[in-house]
């Protein structure tokens, strides 16, 4: 079994240090305007320096590019791709094929992540982005284990998924919250809506779910009410033979997803370097969930559902 | 702009079911799309079945228009057994494209139906135009722009890439990024990006500040939602024309058919007379009119100027009844003695005001007089559901005119 790499999302210097210093393999940065939803505030200057410390601290560096490019950013794409290539970050993440047109136009080679989203359901779809140049498929939220392993099966690409954290289910290039307190009529100039307001939304019928929601560049994005922790079917996991776990970062504390990392670590090491006699841990989840924050709890996500349509 | 360079624009309709289908085209769209058994996003809908797609197919022929199937999922691998005959198969029956949205689909169709058009689905959210070229340079001729384009963004898309452009402009919208929204996943564990959408978008939430630990609303305040008001671009047909757009999209497979005729029809005026004369072109009264009597939400203009702010969200209540019913299907007209055959499609008896209107814009308003059943027989009221009844009418009437009562 070959050991995959522990990737989690980092916003900061200190941060990418910390998280190295825990046992993460990879992390990934990114700043709002091409990134999308990406911890921290980097501008292209925190990117370098980013990239910088990443390589300082012996974990790979993937800058993510994989927002929907509005025309106004097209422009600018070229010139950071050809700072990221520079700077040598060791992977982008596309979504937008005008990634891909405007690598090829720059004469820019650079391994190339695959990012869909909710849309990277199937494997035949990665090899499509595969032949334009991606080396690694970043697989939908929403797929099922078995969906997984079927994935694994049909392409020899890299796959990465993820095993913690929090998930985007709705992004609207709209401000919608913005729109509503200006339709109350409670809105003033000076009200933000960022990530770090700690806004929520609860579904009338559904009042013991909160639905994290923000604003920023982008428009307004709706966060899952639950964290994935797949901490404990690590083992099963690995059926599907991933390249890439990842841990997303996003609206947690570096105290918590640090403490993540190294459990995480942990049974990575434990189950790779002898998966006969692997045992699950009780305190790796435990220390987990002392950090949980209230009211978000901690699921499978969508590893072990079936969908309807 | 001189009528010379015009390029006249196709008019492109939906089409829950086969008779939706007939009236879309009758009505004036120049190409229905419409949903298969599988692969499609509205798996409410009622869908055709192959038979029907190849009476859809012989149907529209007769008016030479064209039709296209959605086939924009993104597939998981359990999806994927059989996609390539299905595609075959309707290769075979003669529709003129397929709406698509996953490469995989693209591919398979590419191999297993060669000979019909694949477009790019607006699930793509296909925005600027290096994404547009990516595209054209994959053999794909057309786009479904991403709903969040702009007027100027289509412009510019236009001017340097040289692929058929489809938008949308009228309808309900996803507020989300099409193809971005998983709610009904997690609320429901219903795909939407496989045709499960439960409109979670337009349910009411509560909208709090953690930190403060307060609700940024009062308790008689309305509540939050990603609600959005539909589109309707018939205001605004000359600069769409202008700009270049290939073909105007309007959504409702769900819709009615007096949704969709009355929709087809203020278009299709609208289009027709900016390009028989694009200089003494005026909006009409009666073309804003005819979309508003059919409207079931309140309208505006999505992306095209400016994202949408708080006026182009509906908050509180999502009931917004149009005001009018369709009453009723002219089948016969006897011009000898002015009486019209009508099939009921809604309650109405003598003495109610009804509107007649057709696909070329007639219209006339008058009052029922003495309603007769088939047979002849004095009746009170048309309550029966698909009723044959008779009565006299103040102006002919022609086949598949419709009627509708204020309600």
């Amino acid at each position: 079994m070959k050991k995959p790499e522990l990737l989690i999302t980092a916003g900061s210097c200190r941060e990418i240090e910390t998280y190295a210093a825990s046992g993460a393999d990879a992390v990934q940065i990114g700043e709002n305007r091409y990134g999308v939803r990406m911890p921290g505030n980097f501008d292209i200057a925190g990117i370098k320096e980013a990239i910088q410390t990443a390589k300082q601290c012996g974990v790979r560096v993937y800058v993510s590019v994989h927002n929907l490019i509005p025309h106004e950013r097209l422009d600018g794409l070229g010139d950071y791709l050809e700072k990221l290539a520079e700077w040598e970050a060791d992977a982008i993440i596309f979504g937008d094929p005008a990634v891909l047109v405007t690598l090829k136009e720059r004469g820019l080679q650079m391994r190339l992540h695959w990012d869909g989203e909710m849309t990277a359901t199937n494997a035949e779809t990665a090899n499509f982005w595969k032949k334009h140049g991606a080396v690694r498929a970043v697989l939908a939220r929403e797929l099922n284990l078995e969906e997984i392993k079927m994935f694994r099966k049909q392409t020899d690409m890299e796959i990465q998924v993820q095993v913690h954290g929090i998930t985007n289910i709705y992004h609207s290039m709209r401000r919608l919250v913005t729109s509503y307190m200006d339709h109350l009529g409670r809105h003033t100039p000076d009200m933000k809506y960022g990530a770090e307001q700690g806004l929520y939304l609860v579904e009338h019928e559904r009042r013991g779910l909160k639905l994290p929601i923000f604003e920023d560049d982008a428009g307004t994005h709706i966060m899952s009410p639950d964290d994935i922790c797949m901490i404990e079917n690590l083992d099963e996991l690995a059926e599907a033979e991933p390249d890439s776990l990842k841990i997303e970062g996003l609206l947690k504390t570096e105290q918590y997803n640090e403490t993540v990392v190294r459990c995480y670590r942990e049974a990575i090491d434990a189950l790779y370097s002898d998966p006969e006699h692997y045992e699950f841990d009780e305190q790796w989840l435990e220390k987990i969930e002392e950090l949980q924050p209230p009211g978000r709890e901690l699921s499978y996500g969508f590893y072990y559902k079936e969908q309807v349509y | 702009m001189g009528s010379a360079t015009i390029k006249k624009p196709e008019l492109l309709a939906p089409a829950g079911n086969l008779e939706k289908l007939k009236f879309a085209i009758h009505y004036g769209a120049d190409a229905v799309y419409i949903g298969g058994q599988k692969y499609g996003l509205r798996s409410n809908a009622d869908n055709f079945s192959f038979e029907e797609m190849e009476e859809a197919v012989r149907f529209a022929r007769k008016y030479g228009a064209k039709i296209f199937v959605t086939t924009n999922i993104y597939a998981h691998h359990e999806d994927l057994d059989g996609l390539e005959e299905y595609l075959s198969t309707l290769q075979d029956i003669g529709i003129s494209a397929f709406i698509t949205a996953d490469p995989v689909v693209i591919l398979a169709a590419k191999r297993a139906a060669p000979k019909v058009e694949v477009h790019l689905s607006t699930q793509h959210s296909t925005m600027n135009y290096k994404a547009a070229r990516f595209w054209k340079e994959e053999g794909i001729p057309r786009i479904v722009l991403a709903r969040e384009t702009s007027f100027e963004d289509i412009e510019l898309i236009k001017r340097n890439v040289d692929i058929e452009i489809e938008t949308f402009i009228h309808g309900a919208m996803c507020s989300s990024i099409s193809g971005r929204c998983v709610l009904s996943n997690h609320f429901t564990d219903r795909d939407s990006n496989r045709g499960g959408c439960s409109q979670s978008c337009r349910w009411k939430y509560d909208l709090y500040m953690k930190d403060k630990r307060y609700p940024m609303f009062s308790p008689d305040d309305d509540a939050f939602t990603m609600g959005s008001k539909d589109l309707s671009m018939i205001e605004h047909i000359p600069r769409l024309i202008e700009i270049g757009v290939d073909s105007f999209k309007i959504e409702g497979r769900m819709k009615s058919i007096h949704y969709v005729a009355s929709v087809v029809s203020a278009y299709r005026q609208a289009i027709d007379a900016y390009l028989s004369d694009p200089e003494g072109y005026q909006l009409k009264e009666e073309w804003v009119e005819q979309i508003e009597k059919a409207a079931t939400r309140p309208l505006g203009s999505g992306f095209y100027f400016a994202p949408p702010e708080s006026t182009g969200h509906i908050y509180g209540s999502e009931d917004h009844s149009p005001g009018y019913d369709f009453a009723g299907l002219v089948l016969d007209y006897d011009d000898s003695t002015k009486i019209a055959k009508i099939q009921q499609r809604n309650h109405f008896r003598p003495g109610q005001t009804v509107e007649f209107f057709g696909p070329d814009g007639r219209s006339f308003t008058q009052t029922v007089g003495t309603l007769w059943d088939e047979q002849g027989q004095e009746i009170d009221a048309a309550r029966h559901p698909l009723q044959i009844v008779q009565f006299r009418v103040n102006r002919p009437v022609r086949k598949w005119d419709m009627m509708r009562k204020q309600i």
